[in-house]
């Protein structure tokens, strides 16, 4: 009896190794982003528009980092969003269920793909082709990092909006047809209408994936930060000003050092905000069919 | 053409477009791979497996690098194995339903949409600076193994679940115990499902580049690494190192780096996907 509980003892600490994760990221992140604030306001940290720690005119605006964030990710979605959700219609309500099984996990492999694969696709195919097309695009811009971003995501988009409808009752869908309705209407009049907690759920958390994808835009998006929304020009995301900050030469302790740890808790805060947007969605979404 | 006509004409374009939007991602996925073998083919020799990297492109080779990884692969494995299986059976098989017990499912699902740079920050204080590893193969193994371990226990909780309540009970009946009944009975009945799990786990280890960086590996290392507590690059940052060269030759080589990385990836996933569809047969018990 004694080494049954010494078992169930060490098994539960094993699954206590998660909340230690999880309290080790917030006790990192918080305690040297409180040291970088007492040297730097948070209103500065909020409102500068400029962000030049390494420079010596120091400025600590994380305004551009963010714009450059949200530029990157916006642009993944608008690729990764339509395609994504046409795939999902496409396979659960034209497909045969043998071309689905094949292409289901074929799809996934996009997002098996290591990130700095992805980074040189963007970079030396995607970028020269653009250029190819507008002569005044810079060699590191938001654009092609962006699209071959969204390109990464169209699994996360397709795998679980298809999940979503294939949940839906069948009788919604019989029901649809016994009324006359084509596929097409019965896809976006009622499947995707009865779905659509689930497919904003792959939504929120592909946004969640491209916020925090950083060697695609490390190596495609420059690393200048600017608060611009003009896509063709070189930009900083806060996920490329850490590894930036990482392959150089920074003193630990020092402003410069900390000002990682500020960036990374603003990446953590907006990653935070939105998964667990997802799952309480999730979570109600569940309790409506079953 | 009357209402139905136009109808019907919709639903047939939109299948089309359906085909298109689902083969436009392989499609171009298949054009990248291409190209790179285009351009990486040729320059993988023997040489290129057996040679340091070098300042000059001709030169350099990835020995460091898959070298590296394949410590840091074993480290990783060696970690979140018996971590991410022994919690995956407290949660799936001992935990009452209490707080507790929802509080590290809700966490579970938390860090695995962490973004993983963050988990280099977190091991660039903990396991770099405070357990004074330094930036080693075990402070990246450490770092990779908490990256991918919400990977491992989900894949093994979905696997236990899978085992037919009538096992569990045939073997208490026979006197087993608690711990007898998971060990001797639902574990191995659930072998094949945690196995597609790890493998997926140690694929996305063997690709992730930022938490390493963040962490401290190096970018340019002469010499391979002998022991857990040496410095070390991995294949993703080589590759990235050769990527951010502007001479073309180094592009070249970050193709031909790109070649070995991708056949590694590919491998693995094909392999998981294999023990996948062999375990679920089976399991129609």
């Amino acid at each position: 009896m004694k080494k049954e509980k010494i078992i169930e003892g060490l098994l539960k600490l094993s699954a206590l190794v998660t909340i230690l994760t999880t309290v080790g990221i917030l006790y990192v992140l918080l305690s040297e982003s409180i040291a970088f604030f007492r040297e730097v306001s948070i209103w500065e940290f909020i409102t500068d528009k400029e962000w030049t720690p390494l420079f010596v005119n120091k400025h600590f605006g994380i305004m551009p980092l963010v714009a450059g964030t949200l530029l990157t990710t916006f642009i993944a979605i608008s690729v990764a969003l339509p395609i994504g959700i046409t795939i999902a219609i496409y396979l659960s309500e034209y497909a045969h269920k043998r071309f689905k099984k094949i292409v289901k996990p074929l799809l996934e492999i996009l997002a098996a793909v290591p990130t700095v694969v992805y980074g040189f696709f963007a970079l030396t195919v995607v970028t020269p082709f653009l250029q190819s097309i507008i002569p005044s695009m810079s060699g590191f811009n938001a654009l092609s990092a962006g699209i071959v971003m969204g390109i990464m995501i169209i699994p996360y988009v397709s795998s679980l909006s298809e999940d979503a409808l294939s949940a839906v009752p069948k009788e919604l869908r019989n029901g649809s047809y016994a009324m006359g309705s084509t596929r097409l209407q019965t896809a976006f009049k009622v499947m995707v209408p009865a779905a659509s907690s689930g497919i904003i759920v792959s939504v929120i958390l592909a946004f969640s994936r491209a916020i925090g994808e950083t060697m695609i835009v490390a190596i495609a998006a420059g690393q200048q930060p600017r608060l611009t929304m003009n896509p063709l020009v070189p930009i900083e995301t806060i996920t490329a000003y850490i590894v930036q900050v990482s392959l150089g030469d920074v003193q630990h302790n020092s402003i410069e050092y900390r000002t990682i740890f500020a960036a990374g808790i603003t990446l953590f805060i907006f990653t935070f905000i939105l998964n667990n947007i997802g799952f309480y969605i999730r979570k109600k979404y569940r309790e409506q069919y079953e | 053409m009357n209402n139905s006509q136009i109808n019907r004409l919709k639903d047939k374009t939109f299948n089309y477009f359906g085909i298109f939007c689902t083969l436009i991602g392989l499609v171009i996925l298949a054009f990248f791979i291409g190209s790179i073998f285009y351009d990486g083919l040729r320059r993988i020799d023997w040489d290129f497996l057996t040679s340091l990297p070098s300042r000059k492109a001709e030169k350099a080779g990835i020995l460091t690098a898959w070298v590296g990884s394949i410590w840091i692969v074993i480290f990783t494995f060696i970690i979140v194995v018996p971590l991410g299986i022994s919690a995956g059976i407290y949660l799936e098989e001992y935990a009452k339903k209490s707080r507790l017990s929802s509080l590290i499912e809700v966490n579970i699902s938390n860090l695995a949409g962490v973004p993983s740079i963050i988990y280099g920050l977190l091991s660039l204080e903990i396991f770099v600076r405070l357990f004074g590893m330094g930036n080693s193969i075990l402070a990246g193994s450490c770092t990779l193994a908490l990256l991918v371990l919400p990977i491992v226990i989900v894949a093994t909780r979905e696997a236990l679940k899978a085992v037919p309540h009538s096992i569990r009970a045939a073997s208490y009946a026979l006197g087993a115990s608690k711990w007898q009944t998971v060990w001797e009975q639902v574990l191995p009945a659930s072998f094949g499902g945690i196995l597609t799990g790890v493998i997926l786990a140690i694929s996305r280890a063997v690709g992730e580049t930022a938490p390493l960086i963040v962490i401290g590996a190096l970018l340019y290392v002469p010499f391979t690494p002998s022991s857990p507590m040496d410095e070390f690059t991995v294949l993703p940052i080589q590759i990235f190192n050769w990527i951010s060269r502007p001479q073309h030759e180094f592009t070249i080589n970050a193709a031909a780096a790109i070649i070995i990385l991708l056949l590694i990836t590919f491998i693995m996933n094909g392999v998981a996907v294999y023990f996948r569809n062999k375990w679920q047969k089976k399991i129609n018990w």
